[in-house]
């Protein structure tokens, strides 16, 4: 495979996700190999590539959730599941239905200590130096980083798409996490949400110094504040730079099949020629391979 | 002491004139143990969207009595034994990975018909007619005993204890699967730890109320409180409320009355959720209204 050297981002002692030589197989079949990625704390990494390349996985992989059939993978300094307490996770497609009465602070303050056994006592002092108070407080301010409040004690259920996904951020930050993985945070989002989640990841990535691991179907929405990417296709992976890897030059190496990348005037990418579904697009004009097609909006 | 109930619309007479009846303060002591334990279960199973699988388990009490009857021990036994036993069947046949809602509800409803089918071999093993149908179906809530209702409160106590245990990691699993299980949760065996502890729960009830009115006091309070409110500490503190006032109603008018406790028990509760929804109808309405009426927030995409 292709590695292209990273960007000049300052290697910390320990990498936030590091892996070498790394391959999955499930049923059988090999979902990736030869995979190298390394995520230092503070960097904002997209991970790229058609439907069904294996991006959720690489997820999983990082959780310790689905082992290596080859290769290494370290993170936070630890083999991977160790140093969970560390990761924000949100998960693909999660939204909650409309019958589900729980305030979406309550949803908030389950990634906080949802985890530990037993019940919150009702009646235990809410004093600012109290555990209680001190967990009422670090959910407001997550709350508040994710510009959440006004809706934050409405049931979850009742809010839209982009407000449950504010507070699912949220929820997967309480913890002062290390490393964010969030996988399609931006599915089924409108264009506007798009933009607006994508600058609150890149403004708590750099704000709270977390590494990010973001899981994306388009890269147009991310590109003003991506570090590097990972682009998977055909078994394999490349990463680097944005302007390094969605070159015609590098897909094509990847793909294995003639591959155009066109800039739009606005500076928006657009791939053409790629096989299996549209990574880019979401609408039918990628389908149209030829070329003279009219692949802008 | 009145040989023929006699209500005088004094409070204080008539409450004393209930209490003065053994089984009466039986029936409300069973009733109260019971409205806590359905409520507090109910109100996860309802979060969970869990019904089919409650409606399942108050199935189990049929071969419960039967095989109790046939081995010749209280039907309180065989309640017991068959409903945990229907709640690790489901949490093991429904739970596992990630099943669609349709394949699970199909499996539960396997394990439902197997149960009837054991009841219907228990009772012909048996060889006569079960001799407390109405109860199995309707309950006794006015002919509980004292060991009954020790049993009842130990039983009720000791799986009260186990929830709040279990509590913070139940919520989260029941809410957020994912999220939790990638924290370290054991979501799967929290799931069946859930049923069997539902299980314990129907099988009190059903000694109250029967197996067909199991649902007034373990869908019906849990349903109501969680219409009106979106915390869960209160919505767990009305749901109880709710249950407790159900059953002290019922039994108090079916003291002065002809009609059987568990018709009152199953109307106040099925009242109160009907108004609780209508309720909720007329808050949603009246937001949108307002909602449409407001000029667009403006600067939302900023």
């Amino acid at each position: 495979m292709t590695a292209i050297p990273s960007s000049p981002a300052t290697p910390s002692s320990v990498p936030a996700v590091k892996l070498s030589g790394a391959a999955v197989r499930l049923g059988g079949r090999t979902i990736w190999s030869g995979v190298d990625v390394a995520v230092q704390g503070g960097e904002f990494v997209a991970v790229l590539g058609a439907n069904g390349s294996g991006k959720s996985t690489l997820l999983k992989t990082v959780l310790g959730a689905l082992a290596l059939a080859a290769g290494e993978v370290s993170v936070l300094g630890g083999p991977a599941g160790r140093e969970n307490a560390g990761i924000g996770y949100l998960p693909q497609r999660r939204s909650f239905d409309s019958g589900t009465r729980l305030r979406g602070s309550d949803v908030v303050r389950l990634g906080l200590d949802g985890d530990r056994w037993g019940l919150p006592l009702p009646f235990s002092s809410a004093g600012l130096d109290s555990r209680r108070g001190r967990a009422r407080q670090r959910i407001e301010e997550v709350i508040e980083l994710v510009g959440a409040r006004e809706y934050a004690d409405r049931p979850i259920g009742e809010l839209s798409g982009g407000e449950q996904q504010r507070l699912l951020i949220a929820q997967a930050l309480v913890r002062r996490p290390k490393l964010l993985l969030l996988d399609e945070p931006l599915d089924s989002l409108d264009l506007p949400n798009q933009a607006v989640v994508a600058a609150l990841v890149h403004e708590i990535c750099k704000g709270e110094g977390v590494a990010v691991l973001l899981v994306a179907h388009d890269v147009n929405p991310l590109l003003p504040y991506l570090d590097r990417v990972v682009y998977l296709a055909g078994g394999h992976a490349v990463a680097g730079p944005v302007e390094q890897v969605i070159t015609g030059e590098t897909l094509t190496g990847l793909y294995g099949l003639p591959v155009e990348v066109l800039k739009a005037s606005d500076g928006r990418l657009v791939v053409v020629g790629q096989p299996e579904a549209p990574a880019h697009h979401h609408d039918r004009h990628s389908h149209d391979h030829d070329g003279h097609g009219d692949h802008g909006h | 002491m009145g040989t023929e109930p006699h209500l005088t619309w004094n409070p204080v007479q008539d409450l004393s004139e209930v209490l003065e009846y053994h089984f009466m303060v039986n029936a409300l002591i069973a009733g109260s143990v019971v409205a806590v334990m359905a409520g507090l279960l109910g109100w996860l199973m309802v979060l969970r969207k869990e019904t089919f699988a409650g409606h399942t388990l108050s199935m189990m009490a049929f071969p419960g009595a039967a095989g109790a009857a046939l081995i010749g021990v209280p039907a309180m036994w065989g309640y017991f034994v068959f409903c945990v036993a229907g709640g690790l069947a489901i949490g093991r046949s429904s739970a596992g990975g990630r099943r669609t809602w349709g394949e699970q509800s199909a499996s539960i409803g396997a394990v439902q018909a197997l149960a009837l089918g054991l009841g219907f071999l228990f009772v012909s093993l048996y060889g006569g007619v079960l001799g407390d149908l109405d109860n199995l179906l309707f309950g006794t809530f006015l002919g509980i005993s004292d060991g009954q209702v020790l049993v009842l409160l130990a039983v009720a106590v000791v799986a009260i204890a186990a929830l709040a245990a279990l509590g913070r990691p139940l919520l989260f699993a029941s809410v957020d699967a994912d999220v939790a299980s990638a924290r370290g949760v054991p979501v799967r065996a929290l799931g069946i730890a859930f049923l069997v502890l539902l299980g314990l729960a129907v099988a009190e009830t059903s000694q109250v109320t029967g197996v067909l009115l199991v649902f007034a006091l373990l869908v019906m309070p849990a349903a109501s409180a969680q219409a009106v409110t979106a915390r869960p500490g209160l919505s767990l503190a009305l749901t109880v409320a709710i249950g407790l006032v159900v059953v002290w109603l019922g039994l108090g008018i079916a003291y002065f009355s002809v009609y059987p406790a568990g018709f009152f028990v199953t109307s106040i509760s099925f009242a109160i959720y009907v108004g609780v929804q209508v309720g909720a109808w007329v808050r949603g309405t009246a937001r949108m209204e307002a909602q449409m009426s407001e000029p667009p927030a403006e600067g939302v995409i900023a």
